[in-house]
């Protein structure tokens, strides 16, 4: 009943987002593309700001305020305003926000989206309208086989991600006994399919549901399996409670999850002692130990928080955006070709951003790195070697 | 299909299934009563479980417990545990009243269409439930782990754990307390006789409006029983926490036949067990399909439902 009348009001809102984004497109036409740098044009961050898994969306969101920030700072005269759009990591909520960004002409850019589900509902909507994205965590391989034009990954795929979890599991825990859960998302399907790859035979296989609450049918079956180890792809809210409820019944094996687990939250949900000992990976090195002043400065720009994962990532393809701008580059499609183009290395990570023609970045740039939750903080473990 | 997973833990698979059949039931009873006295599903009544869960939280952080807190000693858990229940009762039970002054009763002084009372109970379940998500951000909270799960005995090799007896035993004790106060007690009486006849039962001298308040507060009294009994066992909790479980308990109702509180019992604990085994049977993925089926097949065969609508008929 709900559903319902919540898709009969998505119905009309999207019905009037299409017409307004139509009514705007027709006005963006007339401006040219200058060769000073425009001012007050828009970078837009895409991603979940509240939510189950809000905690990564606002470590990036944070990302790319500072490297704003610190541009309007030197370029007072001529600014760069970041838009937020909150997609809740929702797929269903994507396509509405993409068209609202699509609509104001003063974007330029995207930052995102975050995750692949939403991707995939995006991105054809910035395609089609030729809005440059960059994306610092959507993870899912299959996006840049899609031939979008806009699409650029600044980070390694599950192509990266799955086989070196499934190294990580054979080589390091020397597991013989592997249980796999997904949550039927685009991304967490996804990165099981990688890991199965690697690992060969797994004890057993099980999905569950985004927002699924009771476990103990899993839980049930994962200590009937006599699994020692659990692969677990999908995002931290889920991955919490279904270590809870496993540990609770009195599993002792170790937890090891991807990017979309690799957040403090995760130990909120799970706490402190559940959560010990659980390895999580992320195509990116670890956030705390960026490069340059990053760490300080995001330190002090938010409350002494410690950056989380993708943070620093979202810091770098902000400022590729930004020395777009600022070579003067104020349309999307002169953007879109500066991005094409780009060749450079980030500030805090130390990458260098050069992106192959259909928007992933160069393999030779890739890394996995695995962190360990440890006292209650995730801590960088080991770079995972590449075989 | 794999007939291995299900028959291996059949007995696991049981237990946890009535464990949350159990909180299921606790939450059907809501609907079920206010049903039965209103012929209205009251939607809202997610929701009322869904305070109860926050505020069962808020009263261990205020007692110095968060998700990371060593499980307590004995006396102290006590404390917690009771002080968990009686707020999140409370707090159920005033969100259940405030709902029906603020939504319900008016509209029954205006003699509003059915429809009318819908549309404020869907209403109702969104501010309620959007009103928490925007003051916690959405985000989801951990609970502590005041009471850690124990195999206090098995049967047939799966271990029931402390914390199933706790949920089965509080469900059974809440159940025959709610059935004997409805049907030998003078405000059950009450509820009987508005449930078969409202306008006779004004004649015989009955408060319509105080019966319909007591229903809302036992309904709400129930679901924050259900709430701490969740938080215990699933220790977890979030704005839309309500909404599923919602759904499943409203089904449990009908499932056992709405208005009929024993047919609650029954639906929830029902509904439950057969999700875990086609979760055995089928997998994770197929858990909500099996569960909704099985209503919707029983439906066409007992159209009220596995005990019938019998809050009015009980005996008098």
């Amino acid at each position: 009943m709900r559903q319902k009348l919540a898709r009969v009001l998505g119905g009309v809102a999207i019905g009037a987002l299409v017409f307004s984004g139509a009514a705007c497109k027709a006005d963006s036409g007339s401006e040219a593309g200058g060769s000073k740098a425009a001012c007050d044009l828009k970078i837009g961050f895409f991603g979940p700001l509240t939510g189950d898994a809000a905690g990564l969306g606002i470590h990036m969101r944070n990302g790319t305020k500072l490297a704003i920030d610190q541009y309007n700072k030197d370029n007072a005269d001529c600014k760069v305003v970041l838009s937020e759009y909150d997609s809740q990591g929702d797929p269903a909520k994507a396509p509405a926000l993409a068209q609202q960004a699509v609509g104001d002409s003063k974007v330029v850019g995207i930052i995102g989206p975050a995750f692949s589900g939403e991707s995939e509902v995006a991105d054809p909507i910035f395609d089609e309208a030729g809005l440059p994205i960059i994306t610092p965590s959507a993870t899912r391989p299959s996006l840049s086989t899609k031939n979008w034009k806009i699409f650029h990954r600044g980070v390694g795929n599950d192509t990266s991600q799955g086989p070196a979890a499934g190294r990580y599991i054979k080589n390091v825990l020397k597991a013989d006994k592997v249980y796999v859960v997904d949550d039927q998302s685009a991304y967490g399907a996804g990165l099981v399919d990688e890991v199965k790859k690697v690992i060969g035979s797994v004890a057993g296989e099980d999905k569950i549901q985004v927002k699924q609450t009771n476990f103990s049918a899993v839980v049930t079956k994962i200590q009937s399996s006599g699994a020692n180890v659990l692969f677990f792809g999908g995002y931290y809210t889920e991955a919490g409670l279904l270590l809870k409820q496993l540990k609770g019944a009195g599993w002792k094996g170790t937890m090891v999850a991807g990017d979309g687990v690799n957040d403090a939250n995760f130990i909120k949900v799970a706490g402190e002692q559940v959560a010990e000992g659980t390895i999580l990976t992320c195509p990116c090195a670890p956030a705390t130990a960026a490069k340059g002043t990053f760490v300080t400065d995001y330190k002090a720009a938010f409350d002494n928080a410690e950056p989380g994962t993708y943070a620093d990532v979202s810091f770098d393809i902000t400022k590729i955006f930004l020395e777009g701008i600022k070579a003067g580059k104020s349309s999307r499609a002169d953007l879109l070709s500066f991005v094409n183009s780009y060749s450079g290395t980030g500030g805090a990570t130390g990458v260098t951003y050069k992106f192959e023609s259909n928007g992933e970045l160069d393999p030779a740039q890739v890394l996995v790195w695995a962190f360990k939750v440890n006292a209650g903080k995730v801590v960088p473990d080991i770079e995972i070697p590449k075989s | 299909m794999n007939f291995d997973e299900l028959f291996g833990n059949f007995p696991a698979l049981t237990l946890t299934g009535l464990e949350q059949g159990a909180i299921y039931a606790l939450i059907a009873l809501g609907y079920t009563l206010v049903y039965g006295v209103l012929r209205l599903i009251n939607f809202a009544h997610s929701e009322v479980f869904m305070v109860g869960t926050f505020t069962a939280l808020w009263t261990w952080q205020a007692l110095g417990y968060n998700q990371n807190s060593a499980a307590p000693a004995l006396g102290p858990l006590i404390l917690a545990v009771v002080a968990g229940l009686v707020v999140a009762m409370a707090a159920s039970a005033v969100t259940a009243v405030t709902v029906e002054l603020v939504a319900y009763r008016p509209l029954r002084r205006r003699n509003a269409p059915p429809l009318a009372f819908l549309i404020t109970a869907i209403g109702a379940s969104f501010v309620l439930a959007e009103s928490f998500g925007i003051g916690t951000r959405r985000a989801p909270f951990g609970m502590p782990d005041l009471i850690p799960s124990k195999t206090v005995f098995t049967v047939f090799g799966a271990s029931v754990t402390n914390i199933q007896l706790l949920i089965l035993g509080v469900t059974l004790i809440m159940m025959i307390g709610l059935d004997q106060f409805v049907n030998r007690s003078r405000l059950g009486r009450g509820i009987r006789a508005v449930a078969q006849d409202a306008d006779t039962a004004a004649l015989m001298g009955v408060n319509k409006n105080r019966v319909i308040l007591l229903v809302f507060v036992l309904g709400g009294l129930m679901a924050g029983v259900g709430a701490l009994l969740w938080d215990l066992r699933f220790g977890y909790t979030k704005f839309n926490v309500g909404f599923l479980i919602g759904l499943k308990a409203f089904s449990a109702a009908v499932l056992g036949g709405i208005g009929n509180l024993r047919g609650a019992l029954l639906g929830g604990l029902l509904l439950g067990v057969v999700e875990n085994y086609a979760a055995g049977l089928f997998g994770g993925e197929w858990k909500d399909f099996t569960g909704f089926v099985l209503l919707i097949v029983l439906l066409m065969f007992r159209p009220t439902g596995l005990l019938g609508e019998s809050l009015g008929r009980a005996r008098a």
